[in-house]
């Protein structure tokens, strides 16, 4: 994967939850070496794309397409989908009592090794490795013989999430709200870990409440999400522009260009 | 005759007894094992032989309990009724390697076997590390009889199936620890029910005694080899001294076809602690009473639980916690997971008397059901008669949630993998607060092998 190579595309997708049509046709086209942020108001479907993304069983995909690398997203489990290197940071991470930080991570990386022709690590190489990743979100290594989450704060959750991102070494990170719940210092070590993991063979896409997040990481898009569409796209400056104006604005102008349409 | 006669030389006490009441046994199910009794091999215990004769007295006039029975309301034992069984004869022959499978590495130097409740020396070894410890079967604890005369069945109760094992223990194991030492290797006691095409009930019994400031830790493991059906009816009494502690496991890993019925008694002295992991994996039909006694202030108690079933098995949890003296501890986790048409029953008594000030007591029942076919009944029972008393109890009955399979496949794990670390980790709590290494990697194993995939 080069810089400019398409990692992601989605056309028209529309998607349900229940019977109920959440997605109403979202269209977009991700390419490697760019950082995508996904805004909008509560319910208006972010969230519901992140997960239709990372294949959530509960989602059901009605119309439209979504390749990635080349593949029918479509038709992948979403242990697959992780193996072909998509990744989903979870805005609620769960915790597996019993069951080391360390030996979750290599789990993880052994389960998608094969796929990415990496070869698989014992615990001693894995050792090694997580030592050098843990540096990317200032992780006490303390952290790798505890239970995974178990206890965690919110903080130390976000934290672990984009450690699990580093470690697996997606194509495509898509981040569901990572910054909520964090504190100044949480937020800033949690962006400068996706800034580290960001580079130009890969792509981040963020769905994000707040334009502070994006002070520390740097979009090339803002997309605008409002009723399942995605009604405006833009540079970063869209974001500040929706911090400053909030979301009614842009929804108003999209209905004036429909119906002119 | 020559049967009794055979009987009336070794056992001259107990012959008659021995003949006497079959006709009288009210309980078919019971008079067919106890009228048995005389092919059992020999008693010559005093203590043992005593134990024997009151029990078969008693037991003339008792019957096993049926579902109208508020205690076994959902523990029917027609299933058991059905079969014949035989007390157990004279030992089968069992080889090193079939035991190979339950070998615990941390507890190699102290295993104590019993193949069909009869002592095996020939696959026991009690090493010098425990120089000062007593393990011993009853039939070498001629030295230790003053304490089996003090204690044995001083504490188990006389309900019918307590009885029903005193009628029929012919061997068992004595522990004693003396006053201040601290034993850090386990003691392994591995009880192996094996039966041919008769169907055997085999009747364990465990005594311990932990004499003040001494530390413990024990494994009770019940096994079954071959395909035969068994019955094993164990009784464990444990007598906690003064700021003792004694770390207490026990296994049921029997087979499918075994019935098992089981009950630990621990009485604890002033300031001494108690910890009980009890892991039911096994057994067609289980019935397992852990009790609690507290018999002095400042106590230390727990009772974790942990039952892993299947298709076909049913296992039933009756616990009592009895706190009758002031400021006693008592601490509770029972762990259900049932798969395919299992069925599981908890009933945790927590008794607090009148007297019993500033007990601090907590229950927690949690349940997790694979299947939709499977089914728990959960009760606290809790009997305060106290003021200035916490109890705090909770239940919980659930399925593997879907979004944190979810969350692990999105990790790259297959679904299968997935349900299964979930499985583990409800079970970890109790799991991992056992305190040797490889039971929980056997644990752990044995876990992960049993998840069934999603339906």
């Amino acid at each position: 994967m080069a810089k400019g190579d398409i990692i992601l595309e989605v056309r028209d997708l529309t998607a349900s939850v229940a019977g109920v049509e959440i997605l109403k046709g979202i269209s977009l086209t991700v390419r490697a070496g760019e950082i995508h942020a996904i805004m909008g108001p509560n319910g208006s479907g972010k969230s519901t794309f992140s997960k239709v993304l990372a294949g959530h069983p509960d989602y059901e995909v009605t119309g439209g397409s979504i390749t990635f690398m080349g593949q029918n997203l479509l038709e992948m489990e979403a242990e697959d989908r992780a193996k072909a290197g998509l990744f989903l940071a979870f805005q609620y991470p769960i915790e597996i009592p019993g069951v080391s930080n360390a030996s979750f991570l290599r789990l993880a990386y052994n389960s998608v090794a094969e796929t990415r022709g990496w070869d698989e690590l014992d615990p001693l190489e894995f050792d090694d490795f997580i030592r050098e990743k843990i540096q990317v979100v200032e992780m006490d290594p303390a952290f790798l013989e505890r239970s995974v989450n178990e206890g965690f704060s919110g903080g130390e959750k976000k934290r672990n999430e984009i450690l699990q991102m580093a470690v697996l070494q997606p194509s495509l990170g898509v981040l569901d709200e990572i910054d909520s719940g964090l504190d100044i210092d949480a937020l800033r070590i949690v962006s400068q870990g996706v800034n580290q993991i960001s580079n130009d063979n890969n792509a981040m896409v963020m769905v994000t409440h707040y334009q502070r997040l994006l002070d520390y990481i740097t979009p090339d898009f803002v997309h605008v999400v409002s009723d399942g569409q995605i009604i405006k796209t833009g540079g970063k400056e869209l974001a500040l522009e929706l911090e400053r104006r909030g979301y009614d604005w842009v929804r108003e102008e999209f209905e004036r260009r429909t119906v002119t349409a | 005759m020559t049967t009794n006669v055979q009987t009336s030389r070794v056992m001259p006490s107990e012959a008659v007894h021995g003949t006497a009441p079959t006709e009288s046994v009210r309980d078919a199910f019971l008079d067919a094992l106890v009228s048995a009794r005389a092919s059992q091999p020999a008693v010559v215990l005093p203590a043992l032989l005593r134990l024997r004769q009151d029990a078969a007295a008693r037991l003339e006039a008792m019957s096993l309990p049926t579902v109208r029975d508020e205690d076994w309301r959902f523990a029917n034992l027609k299933p058991l009724r059905e079969i014949t069984f035989t007390p157990a004869p004279a030992p089968a022959e069992v080889s090193e390697a079939a035991l190979a499978p339950y070998a615990l590495t941390e507890a190699d130097t102290s295993r104590l076997v019993f193949v069909n409740g009869q002592y095996a020396s020939a696959l026991s070894t009690v090493s010098a590390a425990h120089a000062g410890l007593t393990v011993v079967s009853f039939k070498d604890a001629g030295a230790h009889a003053e304490i089996l005369e003090r204690h044995l069945g001083r504490l188990a109760g006389q309900d019918v199936f307590t009885t029903l094992n005193g009628a029929l223990v012919t061997d068992g194991a004595l522990i004693v620890v003396p006053r201040g030492k601290a034993f850090e290797a386990p003691v392994h006691l591995v009880f192996v029910g094996q039966a041919g095409e008769t169907p055997l009930a085999v009747s364990p019994r465990v005594l311990v005694l932990a004499e003040a400031e001494s530390a413990l830790t024990l494994v009770e493991d019940y096994v079954t080899l071959g395909d035969g059906v068994v019955f094993t009816n164990a009784i464990t009494e444990v007598v906690v001294a003064e700021d003792a502690r004694v770390n207490h496991i026990r296994l049921q890993r029997e087979s499918l076809s075994a019935f098992h019925v089981g009950r630990t008694v621990a009485e604890l002295a002033h300031t001494a602690t108690y910890h009980q992991d009890a892991v039911t994996l096994g057994g067609r039909f289980t019935r397992f009473e852990p009790v609690i006694l507290q018999a002095a202030e400042g106590v230390d108690g727990t009772l974790n639980g942990l039952i892993f079933i299947g298709e076909g098995q049913f296992a039933d949890t009756h616990s009592t916690i009895d706190h009758a003296k002031p400021m006693g501890k008592s601490t509770q986790v029972q762990k259900t997971i049932l798969a395919g048409n299992a069925r599981g029953v908890f009933n945790g008594k927590i008794l607090v008397r009148k007297g019993a000030a500033a007990t601090n007591s907590s229950q927690q029942s949690r349940n997790l059901l694979l299947s939709e076919k499977a089914k728990i009944d959960t009760k606290p029972q809790l009997e305060i008669f106290a003021d200035d008393v916490r109890c705090a109890h909770g239940a919980t009955v659930g399925q593997l949630d879907p979004d944190e399979v979810f969350y692990l496949m999105s990790r790259g794990l297959g679904q299968q993998e997935a349900r299964n670390l979930l499985t583990y980790a409800f079970a970890a709590e109790v799991i991992d607060r056992i305190p040797l290494a490889s039971l929980r990697d056997a644990l752990r194993t044995r876990v992960f092998a049993a998840v069934p995939s999603a339906e």
